[in-house]
């Protein structure tokens, strides 16, 4: 195919050209007037609405935790979306290849979907459906306000969607790297990788990496300062304290990432040495350090979900969490040992039998942790009385299929056996079991469970069901058929195949690939169902599911400031206890409540700095450097500004905790 | 469930009831240990960027190694103006605390002028080696001796840029409480700044050249 | 005079240690001594051995640094209920994992995986 040109530059453009728009490639032009259709309509309805003031108003500029969590969930669908499309794409040309056909997709654009799959799913779905996660529910259930530093959450948030906007440009203007969703060098060095693609794909994740990093100092300081009275550390609900764990592994890897990535922009930009072949570079230094920041990042992702279970089994089966100690100290646990594992992700790569063997144990090891919370769990259920809503329904498929990639993860763990498994397709149906089976199934779970809290309405069941059995399915037939392709021999990342034989195993999987198109156009119908049918799903107490934890001693959903009165906590399960205890909420002697205000700082300093990223990815330096300065100025002129808060009024307090009131009544519940 | 105790309704939640005499309501921020957790992830960039010092700060490509380039009596005078400013920024945050604002300033004006001096000494270092030959694009060794040393450099350049900005806060507002946060923010990235340099110096400078 | 009196409740709760002019004494002489004897050990050369010499240097830098730790940023086991210790320890721990990780790895890849110098050569000296 054509490539365009990218050894071009002048002062003005940088390497901006008009052949730089992929028209020669179909699937991408077919992509681009979808997008473009689609998109100016949904801008025109917004205009014709009139809905612009109110999302800015509102939305964009709003610095409470839980608008700010709604939002990355936003972003986290309409991600899920763009990189299952990746998906279905590969499935679709592997299913065509392998049964003698000649594909759709050349090696260079097959190359670059599994990279945008890849980086996607974990940057943009995953991180943002977490955080956003613990961003929504962790004020909540440690009785606080807000977070502890509300305008960085805001920017970070932000800086994440300026990182997907950067990824969703580079679809239709240059292309997007072709180097795996780590991009190795030197494979990824400015010599094997001269295009914009690979660059496009570093300041995505510097700029995205700016927000994780900003949100992981503001939860943990959150949980730390902010707890309420009486919530000793040892009485926060396990989501808490797997929210603590995430984020202090959060703050103490992405660094490693920032570094890494930034030296390999050196090697690109400035022809540095650090991963070249030549002049004392060490291309394995990268894959190292890249690993470092890899493992702990995959527990980043799994260990808010782990939480999320702590919370829905014992509400669905009506006890108590067992082992809650054990819990927290398997949480620690995991959190310490995550980084000493790292270099089983390439055992292949010739540190030798004592290396190996090192990481291979310490690897086996972190599997006891998370099967004492798997137990923890079960033992919880045990003599329950279970209610198979569909959180738990979720939960239920999570346990058994998290399980099996987890089993998979401990054979992989063994050397000997890795060196036949690497980078086979049996890798890839490993990661993609624990990664669906754990975070995909546990967020549909949360979905679910805090959808009444956020909304005011729960969602409609039988959707969600459909969504779960399509997933479920699905996922079985999309990825059992790969654990026997690597077993064979298949490798990954393949376009192309000479032989037939295994062209079944590759039809099972597209079939198992369009179940889970049907489980996620299911889940996008329940959210439609469930916004036309909102006054019979409604839920007026606040507390629908016969909660334990003090987000459901709030209204649904919550009032702004959260709290009226902040709460003071006794034991675990606090709301559990204030019900038992009879609590009855005061209705009167308001006091004014400290809360911050919104900005648009972070709007505009994360639009600018998409630009910048724009301009370093295109090297058009002048509009790189203005933009830099811009951001700096911009940013110290905020710090200028004193005016960050106020005071809501008794009154308007009084009022808003008047309508609960009345609405409670209406309901006959307890008050 | 508990049978314990009558615990009532008001033991479930918290009234508000002490008010400060100057009428501002002080709740404990986070913002030091906020300050602090960021500084620490700093400390994991830089300890990557040592990492990668420690892994290919040998490989020379035959060109020129640390004994050919460090001047290390410089490089004790630079360490010694960053000492002076870390002392200065200590005598200016005493001044604060006895509410001194020009006390407060001008020891901050004095703590800028020795980061100054730093940076001023580090600019011709590098670009004394740089007409060597002995650019960053010479060797993986230059490349991560470059990059870890002018890290530090632009992170002290920085503080030196946020230094200004808060004589210019100060000046406006005096020694508010948020002011007074700010400068013991600037306090402690100052001083993980002089942390950060014993390592360089030890690791990159001393330990180089006898290699 | 000594600046040890906090200031009139101006932080609310327990102040943040903000030292005196007695303890960044302490603090700038210990810092003084400890960065002259490795600069005069290397330049001096004056134990002839590089690995003691080393080894000097490593364990007075780090002693400065705990120097710097304690008197200049007032880190002590009880500063924000325990977290900065805490926070200090982790960090501290995951920079060695990932310094002697990364050593330890890589030059055992650089063993098994690099062609020794005198392979380059020959390549190099190939028409």
């Amino acid at each position: 195919m054509a490539a365009a040109d990218y050894s071009r530059w002048d002062p003005v453009f940088g390497k901006l050209g008009w052949d730089i728009f992929p028209l020669n490639e179909p699937v991408v032009v077919a992509t681009f007037v979808g997008v473009a259709v689609g998109g100016t309509a949904l801008l025109a309805a917004l205009t014709y609405f009139r809905l612009w003031g109110y999302l800015w108003k509102e939305w964009f500029t709003s610095i409470d935790h839980k608008k700010i969590g709604i939002m990355y969930m936003v972003l986290a669908i309409v991600m899920l979306v763009r990189g299952f499309a990746d998906a279905l794409l590969m499935r679709i040309q592997q299913a065509w290849t392998a049964s003698g056909g000649a594909g759709y997709l050349d090696a260079h654009h097959y190359d670059q979907i599994f990279t945008a799959h890849g980086m996607i799913m974990i940057f943009f779905v995953a991180m943002p459906f977490v955080t956003g996660l613990m961003n929504f529910v962790m004020p909540l259930q440690i009785g606080a306000r807000d977070v502890a530093f509300p305008f960085l959450n805001n920017f970070s948030f932000w800086l994440t969607t300026s990182g997907a906007v950067l990824v969703m440009i580079s679809l239709f203007v240059g292309e997007f790297a072709t180097t795996g969703w780590l991009a190795y060098p030197p494979l990824s060095g400015i010599e094997f990788s001269p295009s914009v693609g690979v660059d496009y794909y570093i300041w995505a994740l510097q700029i995205a990496g700016i927000g994780t990093t900003l949100s992981g100092i503001n939860l943990v300081v959150t949980i730390v300062k902010m707890r309420a009275p009486g919530m000793t550390y040892m009485r926060m609900p396990v989501f808490c304290w797997t929210t603590l764990c995430t984020n202090i592994l959060i703050v103490a890897t992405f660094p490693i990432l920032t570094a890494t990535l930034a030296l390999l922009t050196l090697d690109r930009y400035a022809g540095t040495h650090f991963f070249t072949n030549d002049l004392g570079g060490s291309p394995m230094m990268y894959v190292n350090l890249i690993w470092i920041w890899g493992h702990p990042e995959v527990y980043i992702l799994t260990l808010p979900i782990f939480g999320v279970f702590s919370e829905v089994v014992p509400t669905f089966t009506g006890k108590r969490l067992f082992g809650y100690t054990s819990m927290v100290y398997a949480t620690a646990v995991i959190t310490i040992l995550s980084y000493i594992v790292w270099l089983h992700h390439f055992f292949t790569m010739g540190a030798g039998a004592d290396v190996n063997s090192f990481f291979g144990i310490t690897t086996m090891v972190i599997s006891i942790p998370t099967g004492a919370k798997i137990f923890n769990w079960l033992f919880t259920l045990y003599k329950g009385r279970i209610r198979f809503e569909v959180p738990m329904m979720w939960t239920i498929g999570f346990m058994l299929t998290f399980v099996i990639g987890g089993m998979t993860g401990v054979l992989l763990a063994v050397p000997p056996a890795d060196f036949v498994l690497h980078n086979s397709l049996f890798l890839v149906a490993h990661f993609h079991n624990v990664i669906i089976g754990g975070v995909v199934f546990g967020i549909f779970a949360a979905m679910t469970y805090w959808f009444p809290k956020a909304f005011g309405f729960r969602l409609a069941p039988f959707w969600g069901k459909v969504s779960f059995w399509c997933w479920l399915i699905g996922f079985y037939l999309a990825f059992m058929p790969l654990y026997v392709l690597g077993l064979m021999g298949v490798t990954r990342r393949l376009s192309q195949f000479e032989d037939t034989i295994y062209a079944g195993y590759f039809f099972v999987a597209l079939i198992g690939a369009l179940f889970i198109a049907a489980g996620i156009g299911a889940f996008l119908l329940q959210i439609f169902v469930s916004i036309r049918d909102r006054e019979a799903l409604k839920d007026t107490t606040g507390d629908p599911w016969n909660g334990r934890t003090l987000e459901w001693s709030t209204s649904s959903p919550p009032p702004y400031y959260n709290f009226a009165f902040t709460p003071r906590v006794h034991q675990i399960d606090a709301w559990w206890h204030m019900k038992a205890e009879g609590f009855k909420r005061p209705l009167e002697n308001f006091e004014p409540i400290h809360m911050p205000r919104y900005t648009s700082t972070g709007v505009i300093l994360s639009g600018i700095l998409t630009v910048m990223g724009f301009a370093l990815v295109w090297h058009i330096w002048w509009l790189a450097a203005v933009t830099f300065i811009i951001t700096i100025a911009y940013s110290i002129d905020h710090t200028f500004n004193y005016d960050r808060d106020y005071y809501v009024q008794p009154d308007e307090v009084a009022e808003i905790e008047g309508n609960r009131t009345k609405l409670l009544a209406a309901e006959g519940a307890a008050q | 469930m508990s049978t314990e105790s009558a615990l009532t309704s008001e033991d479930f939640y918290v009234r508000e009831t002490h008010h400060d005499d100057d009428g501002e309501h002080h709740h404990e921020t986070g913002t030091m240990l906020g300050f602090w957790i960021y500084l620490m992830s700093d400390c994991l960039i830089f300890g990557t960027l040592f990492a990668t010092y420690a892994v290919l700060g040998r490989n020379y490509a035959a060109g020129p190694s640390p004994a050919d380039l460090f001047e290390l009596d410089l490089i004790l005078i630079s360490t010694f103006l960053l000492l002076f400013s870390s002392i200065t920024y200590g005598f200016s945050v005493l001044r604060m605390d006895m509410g001194d604002l020009k006390g407060t300033q001008i020891w901050l004006i004095i703590t800028g002028l020795f980061g100054a001096g730093f940076l001023y000494m580090e600019v011709l270092e590098f670009s004394h080696l740089w007409h060597l030959g002995a650019t960053p694009m010479a060797s993986a060794f230059l490349s991560s001796f470059y990059t870890l040393v002018g890290t530090h450099g632009l992170h002290v350049l920085s503080g030196c840029i946020w230094l200004i900005v808060l004589l210019a806060q100060l000046q406006i507002h005096g020694l508010t409480h948020e002011n007074k946060r700010r400068v013991m923010c600037l306090s402690m990235f100052w001083h993980f700044l002089d942390l950060i340099w014993i390592g360089v110096f030890s690791f990159v400078y001393l330990a180089g050249v006898l290699v | 005079m000594t600046a040890s009196a906090h200031s009139n409740h101006e932080d609310g709760h327990h102040g943040e240690g903000h030292g005196s002019f007695k303890s960044y004494m302490i603090g700038f002489v210990l810092s003084v001594v400890l960065t002259v004897i490795p600069f005069y050990l290397v330049m001096g050369d004056i134990l002839g051995n590089a690995v003691w010499t080393v080894a000097i240097v490593f364990a007075l830098g780090a002693t400065q640094m705990i120097v710097h730790i304690y008197y200049f940023l007032h880190v002590t086991s009880q500063a924000e209920e325990g977290w900065l210790a805490m926070s200090i320890g982790f960090t501290v721990l995951l920079v060695v994992i990932v310094m002697t990780g990364s050593i330890w790895v890589m030059f055992n890849l650089q063993e098994n995986m690099m062609p020794g110098h005198e392979q380059i050569e020959q390549i190099r000296s190939l028409p």
